[in-house]
């Protein structure tokens, strides 16, 4: 089992608690109703599955409930980062180790309510 | 006190309670609850109408009186009162953005009581329940067994386990076979 | 009844401790603190079981958790008979009852054992080359037989009566494994003042303490230092001490799973102790101290009973106090078979001579051995071992060949060194590096928080091994924020052992070009020859080798095995060992229990079970309960003397003639609460909200992003910025779940929560034409007139003097309410509802009249009519969506082109030519019964009944270009024969829907 950091619990907790969500960063149209065959093909189809780095969605489901975004390494299953919905992906070169990434990543917007957060989540 | 023309109330559970060697349970009785969601700007208002300072940091709890407010989000909060008042009257009267939602009849609370009481919810449950980790007031929702619970610490050998109702036989179960193990 | 090999004097044991226990129907005395096996061996027993391919007489090889041979059911009563059990694991209770295994009819003489006379034809790859042909044969003739011969054991066939638990543990260090070296670390961390937590697999901690007799530590012999630690280790608060407890696996981030055997050594276990304990440690730090396996020696009929390990010799007479012979032989390539030895011979037991494979063996042990009067015979081999049922002489030759000297023993002990026990390390996916100079495997690259340390490690004195589990235990502790002050004294060993040298690989005699069973694989029975054989065919890969010859493939995993193999591989391949690469080491250890892996998950805690509020009153009726996910639902109500179909067709009518009370409290609700409820809900249904007015409800239909139909259900809007939202019974949890998501990560701009309300309200469906007489006395200050309440409304208010959320809506088609309460008053409130209806002659129904009623009205139930793929057209239900909107989850989707596309499948009715026959639900659908086979399929039957109300079977399909079907015939083909169908319209009762108002 797997020990996951919650960025919004801000520490560790295990799986059990938590439910993958599929790949993160996909972007949902804004104008969803005129896009392409094709776009809606790579919008809903098409998914990443790396060996290596993937930036994923988990909910915290059975803990805060918040959805958040993970960049986890499918071959050692280490987490990389865990940081909040809305936020952009990180640059993964300036990880150094999970703890001090997540605080680097915090966003800016910290004080503001988090329902009045106008970032997407899936947005990259 | 129920009038008389008022339908009776069925507590789940009601009555249960069982004794290992140092492990007690009890269902609790029925107490107001209350969904409280609401964004940081609103906190203050709500806080001031509950009359206790809704927490503000992952997995610590508040109470004042027979009221107690546990954070489970990043904006949601369980507000339970044992006593006579329902928080969801003191909410009705806060014009800040927020969602107040009764739940006092979906959940089901428990007591775990005993030198072995974390042991007993260890058994299901895949937190650390040590006083560091989890210390007296500490909350979290999180899983026992194969379904979802709420945990608060009342003191140092003490719990409070809310579950949904329905959920509520289980959890008693559950309970009983792991605070007879407890011990170990 | 004395145990003629129990030498007084020798051992820990207790001789005024007895027991007594059968061995395949044979009573026999032991000691309290024995093994099956020890206890076996005091009585002169060494056959214990066959092997599993060539039925081959099996002795006892180890003292330990690695015994691939000695396997034996135990057995405590019908229902507790353990297949497999390890002899030397299991401790003697008195009153023990075990049974040899794969023999028949007798231990002694085994029919089975013809496969030992045939096996040149059971060669390795044998089942994989024989059984290809003809192919039809193995279905019928070679699967069902070769079932019939294999496997070990026989699993018991009844449920299991000892119950089982589990633990969920943290702590900052965890030691695995209590011999000198786990002991030390966790001295060292628990002196700190952190948790700790020490397991080792055996009944007492001390490991290789056990029997290594000469050690001192701290000026003490090494047992009582080991006991003395443990002491003080037990009286801590911070350490938690697991003895009998087998760490089986090491999983991601620390988490290590064990298995703590509670009862197996009891000989009268109270009910309140589980059987076995599952432990699920997150530790910060893990110390793996989890020491080395000894290797036999491999020669020619080399499993004969009698031949074991030398430190299993030495263990049973230094902590059991039991000797394996009294004439025995020795063959080693090391000094550890002569420390085994020296302590037997002074014990007073006759060593035949030590047959050593080196040239010029010296050192100490060499010196005392031979000073002791042991005849030491160097530079020589055991090629062969004579004796059917035990070990009767050894064939000695100088290892380059020569003249061949018998030398008759009664035990033979061997040992070719040891293997370190990196399996642990190796789960935790650290990388093994090969030393070469001491030829094992050794940790190497680290993947984990963890560190090894002593015999696992490659330590090779007890000394390092001590200063090695101290250090990484301060270490550990210290990193996981122990305090570093605290009187810690590091163990040091004053005298003790090494582990060094040995062998890998076949002996001479049983090298390249022989062809004797010299074997590797005890428990598969695995030769040299045939590693050589699966090289010689091809396989080059240790991973194909493995396979091919099932190498390590047992039980055991191949504990004792997997070097030799590795070795002969490589040899046979003139490859170095690292080249033919070492076979994965996967979880368990040894092998776990399922009732440790399922623990408290069964029973009534296999699945929760979910009943509502009204559930005792429908159990005090006699309603029968159908399964709905994990919800027990009332199915139907039968009065005396009826079946299901007449008390279905009693509820139905009632609901249309006068009324029905339904329990619908297990609909999923979820309040949706905020300025921007409205605008959530447009995003996720299809249907509009903007302009529903306060008080009124609108049946919701969701979709997934791909346009498929996703949840349906009747939505109260309770106020502007207050929605009462129903789902699916089924749907609850996955839709709070979606609209979560996409409020959390594609919404977040919207004000307004979620809140799942499933459970704080009792639902009571109030179906039919006099519900309203019904309700109305119950309720203050509702008007629920049909002028002030029409259909699809709701209000809230009291009923019974409690709250209520009062919906005027119907899923029967007839008028309705559905009346909410708090849950804990749902009891009351419907044993209300019912003394009203009783005045009015309505009947309690339950899901199958509801299925029934709504199919007549031809309302589709998501999940049971549409699978996922149907969209909204499919099911006719175009005129939910709102027109106007620009934007809800699915609108794109259901404009792909396959979904618009002509000849889907449609939602239509069917109905019999026959009005009597009702069809089956799942049923295919044909335009024409009379193509060839396979024909043609259009659609299926998605829902189908009898209807009383109708007087015939009504029935519901998916068809395609159904809806430009009306009126055709099609045919249902069924092994009675085809049926004939009309298609019509779903909608087979009251088409214009006048009931529903009045």
């Amino acid at each position: 089992m797997l020990l996951i950091r919650c960025p919004y619990c801000e520490e560790e907790r295990p799986e059990l608690e938590f439910r993958n969500a599929g790949e993160a960063h996909v972007v949902r149209s804004s104008d969803m109703a005129s896009i392409s065959d094709e776009d809606f093909e790579k919008f809903f189809f098409i998914r990443n599955n790396p060996k290596g780095v993937i930036f994923e969605r988990w909910r915290h489901v059975h803990g805060c409930a918040r959805f958040f975004n993970a960049a986890r390494d499918t071959v050692t299953d280490k987490f990389i980062v865990t940081y909040k919905a809305g936020m952009p992906k990180p640059d993964l070169d300036k990880i150094t180790d999970a703890p001090s990434a997540v605080a680097a990543t915090e966003p800016p917007a910290k004080k503001k309510p988090a329902r009045r957060a106008p970032a997407k989540k899936k947005d990259a | 006190m129920a009038k008389s023309s008022e339908a009776l109330r069925n507590p789940a559970q009601a009555g249960r309670e069982f004794s290992a060697a140092a492990v007690k349970l009890a269902v609790l009785p029925p107490a107001h609850r209350l969904s409280l969601r609401a964004p940081e700007s609103s906190v203050s208002a709500l806080s001031k109408a509950l009359g206790l300072a809704l927490p503000n940091r992952p997995k610590t709890s508040a109470a004042k009186g027979s009221r107690m407010a546990l954070w489970l989000g990043p904006d949601e909060w369980l507000v339970i009162d044992d006593g006579a008042k329902d928080p969801l009257e003191a909410c009705s009267k806060v014009p800040a953005l927020h969602s107040a939602v009764g739940i006092s009849h979906r959940n089901v609370a428990f007591s775990v009581v005993g030198i072995d009481a974390a042991n007993a919810i260890n058994a299901g449950c895949p937190q650390d329940l040590s006083l560091d980790a989890f210390p007296v007031g500490a909350c979290s929702r999180t899983i026992l067994g194969k379904v979802e619970i709420v945990l608060l610490r009342t003191a140092e050998d003490q719990f409070r386990v809310e579950c949904w109702r329905s959920f509520s036989d289980y959890v008693f179960t559950f309970l009983t076979e792991a605070a007879r193990d407890a011990a170990a | 009844m004395a145990e003629p090999f129990r030498i007084a004097g020798a051992g820990r044991l207790t001789p005024a401790r007895t027991a007594r226990f059968t061995f395949d129907g044979k009573p026999f005395h032991a000691l309290q603190g024995d093994t099956l096996a020890s206890a076996l061996l005091a009585n002169g027993v060494h056959l214990v079981g066959r092997s599993f391919k060539y039925h081959r007489p099996r002795g006892i090889l180890s003292a330990g958790a690695e015994e691939p041979n000695a396997l034996v059911a135990v057995e405590r009563d019908a229902a507790r008979k353990t297949p497999n059990v390890r002899a030397t694991v299991q401790e003697v209770y008195d009153g023990l009852t075990a049974h040899s295994q794969n023999r028949w009819p007798s231990l002694s003489f085994d029919v089975g054992a013809i496969n030992d006379v045939f096996s040149p034809f059971f060669s390795a790859g044998f089942y994989y080359k024989t059984f290809m042909w003809p192919k039809a044969a193995w279905k019928s003739i070679y699967e069902p037989n070769i079932r019939a011969a294999a496997g070990l054991g026989v699993s018991p066939d009844q449920p299991d009566t000892d119950h089982y638990s589990s633990r969920f543990a943290h702590c900052e260090v965890l030691v695995l494994g209590g011999g000198a070296s786990g002991i030390a670390a966790a001295l060292a961390a628990a002196e700190s003042g952190v948790r700790v937590i020490l397991a080792d697999e055996q009944a007492e901690f001390g490991g290789a303490l056990r029997f290594e007799a000469g050690a001192t530590i701290d000026g003490k012999n090494g047992w009582v230092w080991a006991q003395d630690a443990i002491g003080r280790l037990a009286g801590m608060d911070n350490v938690r001490l697991l003895p009998r407890t087998t760490a089986f696996g090491y999983y991601a981030q620390n988490f290590v799973g064990l298995t703590e055997r509670v009862t197996d050594h009891l000989a009268n276990p109270g009910h309140d102790l589980p059987r076995e304990r599952l432990w699920q440690v997150r530790a910060r730090k893990v110390v793996i101290a989890t020491g080395a396996i000894e290797r036999h020696m491999v020669f020619a009929d080399n499993d004969r009973p009698g031949i074991m390990l030398a430190s299993a010799a030495r263990t049973y007479l230094n902590h059991y106090g039991v000797a394996v012979g009294r004439n025995v032989g020795v063959y080693a390539a090391n000094d550890s078979a002569y420390a085994a030895a020296i302590d037997l011979k002074k014990a007073g037991v006759g060593i035949a001579a030590i047959v050593d494979l080196r040239d010029n063996p010296a050192g100490p042990m060499v010196d005392e051995a031979r000073a002791l009067g042991i005849e030491i015979n160097h530079g020589r081999a055991v090629v062969k071992a004579r004796g059917k049922l035990r070990v009767s002489s050894i064939v000695v030759q100088p290892k380059n060949g020569g003249a061949e000297r018998t030398i008759p023993v009664d035990a033979l002990i061997t040992s070719s060194g040891w293997t370190p026990s990196v399996h642990l390390f190796s789960q935790s996916r650290g990388k093994v590096a090969f030393d070469n100079e001491t030829r094992r495997f050794l940790p190497g690259t680290y993947a984990q928080d963890c560190i090894s340390v002593g015999a696992c490690n490659g330590a090779d004195s007890l000394a390092v091994a001590l200063d090695e589990g101290y250090a990484a235990g301060a270490k550990a502790a210290k990193e996981a924020g122990g305090k570093a002050t605290r009187s810690g004294t590091k163990p040091k060993a004053d005298a003790g052992e090494g582990w060094t040298g040995g062998m890998l690989g076949a002996g001479p005699g049983a090298g390249e070009g022989t062809t004797v069973k010299a074997f590797i694989d005890f428990q598969n029975d695995v030769t040299a020859k045939d590693i050589r054989q699966a090289v010689h065919e091809g396989m080059r890969s240790i991973e194909h080798v493995k396979r091919f010859t099932t190498n390590g493939m047992a039980t055991d995993q191949g504990k004792t095995s997997n070097m030799h193999g590795l070795a002969i591989a490589a040899e046979t391949l003139g490859k170095d060992i690292p080249e033919v690469g070492l076979t994965t080491f996967r979880a368990p250890y040894t092998p776990v229990t399922f009732g440790s892996i399922v623990n408290h998950a069964r029973g009534p805690l296999f699945d929760p079970t979910r009943r509502t509020p009204i559930h005792p009153w429908a159990e005090a009726q006699g309603a029968v309960f159908e399964d709905v996910g994990q919800w027990k639902r009332a199915w139907y109500f039968p009065k005396a003397g009826e079946d299901m179909h007449a008390a279905v067709n009693r509820e139905c009518v009632a609901v249309r003639q006068t009324a029905g009370l339904f329990d619908a409290s297990t609909l999923g609700k979820i309040e949706v609460v905020g300025p921007d409820a409205a605008k959530f809900m447009e995003l996720l249904y299809t249907n509009p909200w903007e302009k529903l007015e306060a008080g009124r409800c609108r049946y919701g239909l969701m979709l997934r992003e791909d346009g498929f139909i996703y949840d349906d259900g009747v939505v109260g809007r309770l106020a502007a910025d207050r929605f009462h939202v129903t789902t699916t019974t089924g749907g609850a949890a996955r839709v709070m779940n979606m609209m979560e998501d996409y409020l959390q990560t594609e919404f977040p701009h919207l004000n307004v929560w979620l809140t799942s309300i499933s459970e704080q309200w009792a639902v009571i469906a109030v179906q039919g034409p006099t519900s309203r007489e019904i309700v109305a006395p119950l309720v203050e200050g509702i008007d629920i007139s049909d002028d002030a309440m029409p259909h699809m409304s709701v209000r809230e208010g009291k009923i019974c003097g409690v709250p209520t959320r009062l919906f005027r809506m119907s899923f029967s088609g007839e008028r309705g309410f559905e009346v909410n309460v708090p849950a804990d008053y749902g009891l009351a409130v419907w044993e209300a509802l019912w003394a009203e209806g009783q005045k009015h002659g309505a009947s309690a129904y339950g899901t199958e009249a509801m299925h029934v009623l709504r199919a007549e009205k031809g309302y589709i139930i998501v999940g049971q009519d549409t699978d996922g793929t149907v969209t909204m057209n499919d099911a006719g239900l175009d005129w939910a969506i709102g027109k106007k909107k620009t934007d809800f989850v699915g609108i794109r989707g259901m404009t792909r082109p396959d979904l618009v596309a002509a000849g889907r499948k449609q939602i239509v009715g069917l109905k019999t030519k026959d009005p009597k026959t009702v069809l089956e639900e799942g049923a295919q659908v044909v335009a024409n019964p009379n193509q060839p086979i396979p024909m043609k399929m259009i659609g299926h039957v998605t829902s189908s009944y009898w209807s009383e109300n109708c007087g015939r079977s009504i029935a519901m399909a998916l068809v395609a270009d159904g809806r430009s079907r009306m009126g055709d015939t099609l045919y249902v083909p069924m092994p009675g024969g085809t049926i004939e169908v009309e298609v019509c319209s779903p909608v087979f009762f009251d088409e214009k829907g006048g009931r529903l108002n009045g």
